[in-house]
Formats: C-alpha cells, structure tokens, sequence
C-alpha cells in the first residue's frame, strides 16, 4: 500500500510537470501577446505556433485533476471547494481562453477581443495556480471534517501571492523562449529582446519567494535537497537566459522546460508525504489518510503506465510533424 | 437560497450546455471517417473537400466542448465535494482513464486533422481521423461508465461510509453501461448526423455547392436513417434495463400509480400528483409489461410499491421522457421517408423534405436534452442510487450565495458562448466547402 501511495504521490507530480511545460509555454504566449504580435499578421504567426497544440496541452490538466480525483480523493474534494471562487475565476478563464483563438480566427477583420481574451484568459491562471500551489505547500485552515476553515482572503497571504508572481514570470518566460523558438520575423526578434528582462525578473521573484518560504515554511530551510532543487531552477534560468541572449532558443526551451521539474521537484521535497498541508500542523491531509484503497490505485497505475507513454509517444510525432519545415 | 438546489442548477446548466457538443462530435467524425475511408479508396477530391468542411466545423464544437468539459471535471470537487469524499475511491478513475486513454488521444489528432492536411501522407491523415473517431467515443465510453455507476453502482463495498473498489470490471461494466453507452453513442450518431445531412440540404435548397451538397446529405442521411432504426432497438433495451434495475424510474417514467398485473403504457397525459391520476390519459392496455416482460400480463411495480422519499420528481420525469419517444418516433418517420425518397433517386428535389431535415435538427438536442433528464432527474433522490442521497453529496464549506453568483456567470458566460458559436458555425457553413484547409490561422 506505502508503496503505491508515494508512487502516485510521484505520478501526480509528473502530470503537474507534464502540464506546466507544454500548457505552460502556450499560457505565456497568451500573456505576451499584446507586446509580441502588434498587427493582425503577426497575431496569425504567433497563434498558429501554439494552435496545432494547446487542446493536447490542456488535456495534461485534465490528467492532473482526474488522477488528483482518483487517487487522492479528500484532496480533490477539499481543495475544489475550500477555493472555491479562486478555481472558478480560473475555470471562467480557462473557457475564454479555449474558445478565444477558435473565435479570433474566425471573427470579422480578426478583431481585438479574442486576442484580448487569449492574453486575458491565460493571465488569470498563470497566475492562480502558483497563489494555489502556494496555498497547499504553506498550509490552511481545516476543520475537523477536514473542509477549509478559511475564506477567500487566506488565499491571498505573501507567500502564496510571491509563488504565484513567479509562476507567472516563469510561464511568461517560457512562452517568450517558445516564440522565439517558433516564428521568426518582428515576432521573433521582440521574443529575443523580452528573454533577458523576464529572466532576471523570474529570478529576483525565485529569491523573494524563497525568502518567505523560510518565513513561513521553516523545517524546510534545513532539508539540503530543497536547496539543492532551488539552486538548479535558478541556474536553469540563468541558462535560459545566456542561451536567448545568443539566439538559441532550442536549447533555451529546454531550460526553462527542465527549470519546472526541478522547482515541482523542490515543492514536491518540501511537502512529502503531506499532500495539503493544515495550518495546525495535526490535520494535514497525507498519501496514507487521503489516498484511494489498494485496488483503485493499482488499477490507476496500470492505466498510467499503459497511457502515459502512448500519449507521450504520439504527442511528440505530432510536434515533429508540426516542427517540419514548410507544407509539402 | 438552498445550496443544494443552487449546486443541482448549476450542475444541470453546466452539464446540459455541454452536452450539446460532445455529441455532434461523435456524429461529426464518424461522418469524417466515412468521407476519409471512401476518399482513400480512390472516391474523388470532392470528398476530401467535404470532408474538409465538416473538420472545420467540428474544430469549432470540439474548442467548445472542451471548454465546458474542463467545468465539469471540476465541478465534482468545488460543489459536490462530500459526493467526491464518498465515491472518489471508484468515480474518479473512469475520470482519469477517460484523460489518459482517449481526449488526450482525440485532441492531438484533431490538430493534424485541422492543420496537418498538406503536412502529413494520406495514411496517416485517414489514421488521423480514425484516432479523432476513436478518442471521441473512447472518450464518451469512460464518462458514460462514471454516469451509469451512478445509476447501478456495481464492483464496491461501503466501508466506513466511503465507497470502496472491490472489482473494478464489475464496477466498469455495472449492469446499465452497455445500454446506456448504445443509445447514447446512436443519439449522437442521429444528432450529429441529423446536423451535417441539414448542412447539405441547405446548399441544395440554396443551389450553391450543390454536388457537395448532395454528397454530405446522401452519407450523413445514410448514418441518420440506420442510426435512427437502431435507436428503436436499443432504446427499447435501455427501457426494459432501467425496468428491472430502478423500478421506481420506470413506474415515473410512465406515471404507473398502482402496481398491477398487465400495466398500460401511458402515449400522452398530465399526471396529477394529488390525485394520483393522470389526467386526459391516453393508453395502451398491457403494452408496459409486454414490453418490458415479453408478457402482457406481468407484473409492474407502480408508484404506489416505493416509499415517497425514494421516488424521483414525477412531472419531470414523465414529460422528459415522453418528449424524448416522440421525437425518436419522428426521426424513425424522417428516416423512413428518407429511405423512400433515396431509392426513388430523388432526394435532393423533395423540397420540403429538406427543409424538413433542417427544422429538425434542433429537436434532435431536445431528444438529447430530454433524454438526459429523464435518467438523471429520474435517478433522484439519489446521486449514486440506494447508496448516496444528493443533499448529503454537496460540498459542506461553499456558501448558497458563491453558487448562485456563479451560476449567474456561468449562465450569461454560456449565454454568449452560444451565441457567438451559432454564428461562427453559420459564417463557416456559408462560406462553403470550396476553400481548402487553411493551415494556421
């Protein structure tokens, strides 16, 4: 049983890797959208880099969430409706953002709306995800039935606030390094000169991050992995940012893609075996009193592991089919 | 406010706005599918235009369907989180799988579809197609499982008031999944099909495109006209399972007030609960237990052999269904006449007969619609029957007022979605099939 609760513990960490570096880049095209494509031409490059992909791209979420649902029930059930007007503003998002390209390509004269909606629609969880993510590492109320004690306003404390800043910056500074990757032209050139700032800003809100999480989250400076995690998502950005500077937007990409599995390595270190952690450090929700029974999560991971790999499979054949030059 | 109500209401607008895009997905890529196949093997370009066409438009209502898909998935934890407490040990799983096996599958080859026609050889295209076929109703085969364990929970043991998994194939394959997977897969068939075959009807009646026209009105009338028929068939076994699984659905479904041996089937009426009559009934003597028994005397259980807090909401639940026969009868009466006029080779001439496939389009979302309330209104007062009530199933923390505003957002939010998508459909139907597939945007 121990066995299996911390290998879906590991699993759930996967999709969350898996979705925040392929949704991830398309999320901070979205943001970057009004500074990186100014006419109607050069929205059509942009979105046209990010159109084969997105719909696969958020299915990761919806893995996440169903896997979330699966194996680890109280979680699900605690955190969906303990945050919830939080996870609403993210869903209204998340449905603008899905029909917004859809809408913008076949609007009149590509009007301004369903661009403004894309960038819109993915600020909104760029951001919340991370204020969510920070909620669950630095711990909220629960009651005895183990439901939020909180309100909407616990949500918004420093901490939380800085990791969704940062999640932010680093979306944003993925999707700027994917552009650059994916088109060329005034789009790709304004991509180029946008990596140096976001990775300096990504760093200084990593450190500010950190400063607090020491606040807040203290039995955690004195684990060395953590550190050791840390260290690399910032030596991945700084990476990020040598390699955009000479126009290797490639090898960029892949830094800022390996920077979300070490610092979901990093949460992950902090929070095992607790899954949401309680503000009275007693009712935490852990791998072994939240988790699905045996069979359930024998019966997941075998889907997993059959699934996983197809789906990983084909995902990157289609990209190397979109990545090849021009049409036949 | 009761939470409870607020929480049912916008599960009911949520979901049931949903639910009118998945199911032209599945008409629409068997319909694909088809056109692709009979392209492969050689038929003309004017099938890969058509095809083309209806790819288009099914790009739009999946982005739709997926928009109001990923509410859904949330939904069972920000409103119904004690339900997800209880049942996630078995609910969850069929969630999961229905990512991992199929939508993934469906959405990364709905993008070669959309923009890797001139990208990719013609085999992989058509494979292209068949995993957009395939995902889609793999997709509909999970969530319709999680629906109908709800229905006949099966494969579980109630252990310190969670449902735990003891048997997940008996779990997979509770006694109404297969019934309830074949009519909802052939309900789709006729609504998405019903969908394209008006689509080219419409270039007929307007004498633009007109041999696409006639080819996306003769495949997709083909696809209605055996789905149709079909229907009948399946609809009567999903009839006779919800008999013998949930009695008191049945004797609501028909406002049967008394068990008696050799029951009627009610054709048209108004139940009057006071009463316990239906008023201005009309009936066909012992056709009820013929149907469901083979016997036209058996036995029926009515209204009266269930405790009042077991039974679902009768009005509901009558009308729903009813509304739903008819207008299966109707698109059985359509296919018939389709099926005349195809053999006398004259389809595309009948005037009103088009314009009659356009008009019905809409009520095959009522059927859909209809259909869908009658199981679930019709499951009530259960959310998982016999195990789990619905009001002990919302979430505990979430205030009546964060449901109702919400509910008012999702409601205007959706209001314009439809809107918007009404009209972007109309824009890519009258444009036609002739531009080939744009790559990008």
């Amino acid at each position: 049983m121990e066995w299996l609760q911390v290998t879906w513990f590991a699993l759930i960490v996967l999709l969350l890797c898996g979705y925040s570096i392929l949704d991830g880049f398309d999320l901070g095209v979205g943001v970057l959208t009004p500074y990186l494509a100014r006419n109607k031409e050069e929205k059509a490059r942009l979105f046209s880099a990010v159109g084969p992909f997105w719909d696969g791209n958020e299915v990761w979420l919806l893995a996440g969430g169903g896997a979330l649902f699966a194996a680890f029930p109280p979680v699900y059930a605690t955190v969906f409706s303990g945050f919830y007007l939080a996870l609403m503003l993210v869903l209204f998002a998340l449905i603008f953002r899905a029909v917004s390209l859809e809408f913008w390509s076949h609007s009149e004269n590509h009007g301004k709306v369903w661009s403004h909606a894309f960038t819109f629609g993915s600020l909104v969880p760029a951001i919340l995800f991370g204020v969510t993510l920070g909620n669950i590492l630095q711990g909220v109320p629960l009651d005895a039935h183990s439901d939020f004690a909180g309100n909407f306003f616990t949500l918004l404390r420093p901490f939380p606030l800085a990791l969704g800043l940062y999640g932010l910056s680093v979306f944003v500074l993925h999707g700027a390094v994917y552009a650059g990757m994916k088109t060329d032209g005034a789009v790709r050139g304004r991509a180029g000169k946008i990596v140096t700032p976001l990775a300096l800003l990504s760093l200084t809100l990593l450190i500010v991050m950190v400063v607090l999480a020491a606040g807040v989250l203290p039995f955690a400076v004195s684990r060395i992995s953590v550190w050791l995690w840390l260290a690399g998502t910032a030596g991945l950005i700084v990476l990020a940012m040598v390699w955009g500077r000479q126009g290797r937007m490639g090898k960029a990409f892949l830094a800022t893609s390996i920077s979300f599995v070490t610092s979901w390595l990093a949460a992950a270190v902090v929070q095992f075996p607790i899954l949401l952690r309680s503000d009275d450090g007693i009712r935490h929700l852990t791998i072994q009193n939240a988790s699905s029974g045996a069979l359930t999560l024998k019966v997941m991971l075998v889907i997993a592991l059959a699934g996983i790999p197809v789906v990983v499979g084909y995902t990157i054949y289609v990209y190397r089919v979109f990545a090849r030059g021009p049409e036949k | 406010m009761d939470a409870v109500l607020l929480a049912r209401v916008q599960f009911a607008v949520t979901v049931g706005f949903h639910f009118i895009f998945p199911p032209t997905t599945l008409g629409f890529a068997l319909v694909i599918l088809i056109l692709e196949t009979l392209h492969r093997r050689g038929k003309g370009e004017i099938y890969k235009q058509v095809s083309t066409l209806l790819i288009k438009l099914l790009g739009l209502v999946f982005v739709l369907g997926t928009a109001t898909g990923i509410v859904m998935e949330f939904a069972f934890g920000n409103n119904w989180a004690e339900y997800s407490r209880m049942v996630g040990d078995i609910f969850g799983a069929p969630l999961a799988a229905e990512a991992i096996f199929a939508f993934f599958l469906e959405s990364v080859f709905l993008g070669v579809l959309l923009f890797g026609r001139n990208r990719v050889s013609g085999r992989v295209y058509w494979w292209s197609a068949f995993f957009v076929f395939f995902g889609s109703h793999l997709s509909g085969l999970w969530i319709i499982i999680a629906n109908s364990w709800m229905q006949t929970p099966a494969g579980f043991e109630l252990v310190g008031g969670k449902a735990v998994l003891t048997d997940f194939w008996a779990a997979v394959a509770n006694p109404s999944t297969f019934n309830r997977y074949t009519h909802t897969i052939l309900g789709s068939w006729i609504t998405g099909s019903l969908l394209a075959a008006a689509i080219g009807a419409w270039y007929l009646l307007k004498k633009k495109w007109s041999d696409h026209g006639r080819l996306l009105l003769r495949i997709s009338l083909l696809v209605f006209i055996a789905s149709s028929l079909l229907q009948l068939v399946s609809g009567h076994g999903s009839a006779v399972q919800v008999a013998k699984t949930q009695p008191e659905k049945m004797a609501s479904f028909e406002a049967l007030w008394r068990t008696q041996e050799g029951a009627p089937m009610s054709l048209i009426g108004w139940p009057d609960e006071k009463e316990k009559k239906t008023r201005f009934e009309i009936r066909v003597p012992k056709l009820l237990s013929l149907l469901i028994h083979g016997d036209f005397n058996a036995r029926v259980p009515g209204l009266d052999a269930f405790p009042d807090d077991e039974k679902p909401p009768l009005l509901l639940t009558y009308f729903s269904y009813h509304i739903m026969i008819v207008l299966g009868f109707l698109f059985i009466a359509l296919s018939l006449l389709g099926i005349f006029f195809l053999m006398k080779r004259k389809l595309h001439e009948i005037k009103w007969y088009l314009w009659l496939l356009i008009v019905t389009t809409p009520l095959a979302y009522v059927a859909l619609e209809t259909g869908w309330i009658a199981a679930e209104v019709g499951r009530q007062p259960w959310v998982v029957y016999k195990v789990m009530r619905t009001v002990d199933a919302v979430s505990r923390v979430v205030p009546a007022g964060q449901i109702l505003v919400t509910l008012i957002v999702f409601g205007l939010l959706y209001a314009l979605l439809f809107w918007i998508f009404v009209r972007v459909f109309a824009k890519i139907v009258r444009k036609g099939p002739e531009l080939p597939a744009a790559d990008g945007y």
